[in-house]
């Protein structure tokens, strides 16, 4: 039976942290305010907290002294499907796993961390949205969540040579660097094929692209099944030893990030025999080392927009601002920056869920107001998945302000080489 | 001495004003709270009453009741009192001995059957059948039992026979009880106090002789107007606690400054008695003022409460080694319970079914 | 059972009773989420678990940098309840005395007139906090009937101490103090009270995941 199969997988996800988390919840309701969802809609049902009510009561049921006795007796009610139903959209369509109210809870708890767990159990009971349902099955089954193949790919390297002629490498055993992509930038932000290549090759690094493994976003981490997330997290990792790379390349997408860089190896249950490094991250190092030149600055006023999972959730916070400040004169920060930042609204599996289109472009109003704080035209991010979103909701809101990515910003300001890039 | 003599007789025989028995009047009235003008009326009822007869049993006590009575100034109001009752049968007192003293308290049920007041100071043992004390030959519980049937009413003298006392203490070998354990058919009187203070027995008195009945009892049965505050609402050295000023050691500047002895143990907030406005020895000062604390002697199980000098907002019992216990008790069932919830995870996680596509 | 007898429990076996379900209970509850444990995380760290994980335990007692009128009111609110309970519990010369008795160490105390403000206002917070609960629509919907009941729980003590020396009978009032303050330790491990503890496991779980990343919680 699906609900008990969701109940057990509850259990499973019990461990310190969650029993910690639940035991010390005091029902302030502060996590409120740290969510988008609820400070743009002000309906209470979106307190995060709330969201993880079915399985606080599986934890009170199966792990502490009046639960157990209350539900011996009959006293507490079982969790049922109707009620998993329910809270569906609560834990899908109005949560990010942005991990904003992990930063404001007083007593400390990492509720992002417990809407992860929670989404095991909803996903094992059948209870997650169609659409991140649907991106799964593409994902598993065609490779993609968005439906993109590796021919895809191709006809874009083949068109990226042909702009930068610089030869791609594919499958190139004993690279150095594995470079992975998300769907987004293969169907979507495809300019930065060419730009990755650009400054690859004058930084002079030794990188591949793998034909089994070029995908790197992962919608079992979104839906909260572990199992099925594992299996597209292998595909990297088969390619990166098979191809006996040292780094794996993770694209300006954010949860591929944490999919990649912080499940990952948990997924699979053993280390990874590679090191994982955000693209940004690796900019940076290659900026720092000098062996990626920029030349020229822009004087608009930009601004960057934080990806959750690459910043707050993922640890790559002062990369990004060392990239701009190098070749944006006029770069200011939004009111609430780094890991304080605001999610776009489509993080977590909401983009890939028609469902929550409605909700996600309402709550776009807090990116909005932050922007117009600032009043700037130009914002950069480093997730392709953001970027979506941030359009989608400057057109909605039909406000003037274009979004770019900042390794194709990087590609720009790229200094012409004046010497042979090293070998 | 003649019987049935009214006491203004007896008075103006000796040679005591009625000015001086006026004051006498006033004093005890202001004592026991009664309007002022009522000191009139005491003095006048008083000087017209008969003189009760008075049964005094002593059981198991140190005789510091009498003591406390007795050993007073002379001439004292206290002593007075006597001249206002009859006292018939007081074996401390009284020069009659063996069989003419039983028979003084035989006469006396006797000729005022239903009318005497009986006064009892010390507890009464009842173990072993009440053997731990006895009177010529008979134990305490059976003297109180059958002197207890004709009296008017009982006033019981000092803590023993009010509540106990120390003979009651843990682990009461002899079985000591209080009069109210064993009599409850007839009006008593707790004057608590080891000892009382010796005007509230004579308050009481005056207060039998003038109204005819007992005065208000609190819920121990106490005088109200004795027992109704505490030694620390009319402490001197409140304004000292209610500052946070308090003595540490007995020695220490606080103590010389005569700071409040809270700390130091004082049962003051707990004892309801007259200590601090009546004070003792002819009015000259009460433990506190002596700089010891109160011992709360007037109360129940007063010696068991705990040290003299632990202060009342500590424990009365060691917890230091139950806590200790405790919080080890909680990790040892804390790592045995935990490592059955671990297995239950770990049940869970066994039972796992591989999720697949088709199962979305 | 008259009122000396009572005060005599209360002081003696009551308060054993009292502590020792507290204390069992609590360290159960910090221990026990503890003792279960965590997965050993296989991903190559970018920083330390310890070290952030204190520094969150630490942090989280900070006042937030920024907050809506809404977050202002609740830490405004939180911070002076507990405060002002700590400070009574803490510095009123008579629990000083309690701690001296039982464990032999001991501090300077606060003068009465500092204790009574800090409870007054201990008070008002927590009265203004219940109003909140009742108000605010996101706390009326994930309060519970323990939320109220721990409310109560809390708010006797302070009351009844409060009221010690201003009561007619000091004695009866002690005796309702000391009852409130048992009921309180017998309820804190039964309920969202054992946070005074579980607070510390959870912050440090929180500094530690996130620090592990890099990133400061």
């Amino acid at each position: 039976m699906n609900l008990q199969r969701g109940i057990h997988s509850m259990i499973e996800q019990i461990d310190g942290p969650m029993a910690s988390f639940f035991s010390s919840c005091v029902h302030c309701g502060l996590c409120a305010d740290a969510c988008l969802f609820y400070t743009e809609t002000q309906e209470p049902k979106y307190t995060p907290i709330y969201k993880l009510a079915p399985m606080r009561r599986i934890w009170q049921q199966q792990f502490t002294f009046w639960g157990r006795l209350l539900f011996k007796l009959g006293l507490s009610k079982p969790v049922t499907d109707e009620e998993l139903a329910e809270w569906e959209p609560l834990v899908y369509d109005s949560c990010t796993l942005c991990g904003r109210c992990s930063l404001a809870c007083p007593v400390g708890n990492d509720i992002t961390y417990m809407v992860r767990k929670m989404r095991e159990g909803m996903a094992a009971s059948g209870h997650a949205p169609e659409g991140i349902k649907e991106a799964t099955r593409r994902a598993i089954e065609l490779g993609s969540p968005m439906g993109v193949t590796i021919n895809t790919l191709k006809a874009h390297i083949k068109h990226a040579e042909k702009e930068t002629g610089i030869a791609f490498p594919l499958d190139l055993v004993g690279a150095d660097y594995l470079l992975v992509l998300s769907s987004a930038e293969i169907a979507v932000f495809s300019e930065i094929i060419p730009a990755v290549a650009r400054i690859f090759h004058q930084a002079g690094i030794s990188w591949t692209m793998a034909s089994d493994g070029f995908e790197a976003t992962n919608s079992g981490i979104q839906i909260g099944s572990s199992d099925l997330a594992a299996e597209l997290v292998n595909r990297i990792v088969k390619s990166a030893e098979h191809l006996k790379v040292r780094y794996v390349i993770s694209p300006e997408c954010g949860h591929a990030y944490t999919a990649l860089r912080w499940e990952g190896p948990n997924l699979i249950g053993r280390p990874f025999p590679f090191e994982v490094v955000h693209i940004i991250e690796l900019l940076d190092q290659l900026q720092s080392s000098g062996r990626l030149k920029t030349t020229g600055t822009t004087d608009a006023r930009m601004t960057f927009h934080d990806p959750c999972q690459m910043v707050r959730r993922g640890g790559v916070i002062d990369q990004p601002r060392n990239l701009l400040n190098k070749i944006a004169s006029n770069f200011v920060e939004m009111p609430e920056s780094g890991i304080q930042n605001w999610c776009c609204g489509g993080g977590g599996g909401v983009s890939a869920n028609p469902r929550a289109d409605e909700l996600r472009l309402k709550v776009f109003s807090r990116k909005k107001s932050q922007l117009d704080a600032i009043a700037v035209k130009t914002m950069v991010t480093s997730c392709s998945n953001c970027r979506s979103m941030l359009e989608e909701g400057i057109e909605h809101y039909h406000m003037d302000t274009n979004v770019i990515g900042l390794t194709e910003l990087i590609a720009e300001h790229l200094a012409e080489p004046s010497e042979e890039p090293k070998p | 001495m003649k019987d049935h003599e009214t006491l203004s007789e007896r008075l103006a025989e000796q040679g005591i004003s009625r000015r001086a028995f006026l004051k006498f009047c006033t004093a005890l009235a202001s004592l026991m709270a009664l309007p002022p003008e009522s000191a009139a009326a005491m003095a006048q009822a008083l000087a017209k009453s008969l003189r009760p007869s008075v049964i005094w049993l002593s059981f198991q006590e140190c005789t510091g009741c009498t003591e406390s009575l007795t050993r007073s100034y002379t001439p004292t109001l206290e002593s007075l009192i006597f001249d206002m009752i009859s006292l018939d049968y007081h074996h401390t007192l009284q020069a009659a001995s063996g069989f003419a003293a039983e028979k003084s308290r035989e006469d006396a049920m006797k000729n005022f059957y239903g009318k005497y007041l009986l006064v009892v100071d010390g507890s009464i043992p009842i173990n072993g059948g009440g053997v731990y004390s006895t009177i010529a030959g008979r134990t305490n519980l059976d003297l109180l039992q059958e002197t207890a049937k004709g009296a008017a009413a009982i006033i019981a003298v000092g803590t023993c026979s009010s509540f106990g006392g120390i003979p009651n203490a843990r682990p009461n070998p002899t079985g000591a009880v209080a009069v109210s354990d064993i009599v409850r058919d007839k009006p008593i009187v707790n004057i608590s106090g080891c000892p009382p203070i010796p005007s509230v027995i004579t308050g009481v008195l005056a207060h039998y002789l003038t109204f005819g009945t007992l005065p208000d009892l609190d819920d121990l049965n106490r005088p109200r107007s004795y027992y109704g505050t505490t030694i620390h609402d009319r402490c001197y050295r409140r304004p000292f606690y209610d500052q946070g000023k308090f003595a540490k050691t007995f020695d220490d500047e606080g103590a010389k400054n005569g700071w409040c002895l809270f700390e130091l143990g004082c049962k003051g907030p707990t004892t309801h008695n007259a200590c601090a406005t009546t004070k003792w020895n002819g009015g000259t000062s009460f433990p506190i003022e002596s700089g010891h604390g109160c011992l709360g002697c007037s109360e129940p199980h007063f010696w068991d409460a705990g040290s003299f000098y632990t202060p009342l907002s500590a424990p009365v019992v060691n917890i230091e080694a139950t806590t200790l216990g405790a919080a080890i008790a909680g990790a040892g069932v804390a790592v045995a319970m935990s490592s059955l919830d671990r297995n239950k995870i770990h049940r869970a996680q066994q039972a796992h079914e591989i999720m697949s596509v088709k199962d979305l | 059972m008259n009122q000396h007898a009572l005060l005599f429990f209360l002081r003696g076996q009551g308060l054993k009773f009292a502590v020792i379900v507290f204390t069992f209970g609590l360290i159960y509850r910090l221990l026990h989420p503890v003792l279960l444990g965590r997965k050993k995380n296989l991903a190559a760290p970018r920083g330390g678990e310890w070290g952030p994980g204190m520094r969150t335990i630490w942090h989280r007692s900070l006042f937030p940098v920024r907050l809506t009128p809404r977050g202002h009111f609740i830490i405004i609110a939180g911070y002076i309840f507990h405060l002002g309970f700590l400070i009574t519990l803490l510095f009123l010369s008579q629990h000083i005395e309690l701690v001296k008795n039982t464990f032999g160490i001991y501090w300077p105390a606060l003068p009465p007139g500092a204790i009574s403000i800090a409870a007054v206002l201990s008070i008002a917070a927590l009265a203004a906090l219940f109003v909140h609960r009742i108000t605010d629509p996101v706390k009326r919907l994930i309060s519970d009937f323990q939320d109220y009941l721990v409310w109560v729980l809390t708010l006797l003590p302070l009351l009844t101490g409060l009221a010690l020396d201003m009561a007619a009978d000091y004695q009866r009032m002690l005796i309702v103090h000391i009852i409130s303050v048992e009921l309180l330790l017998i309820a804190i491990p039964f309920t969202k009270l054992a946070h005074m503890l579980t607070t510390f496991s959870s912050r440090w779980y929180n500094g530690a995941i996130a620090g592990y990343k890099g990133v400061k919680a």
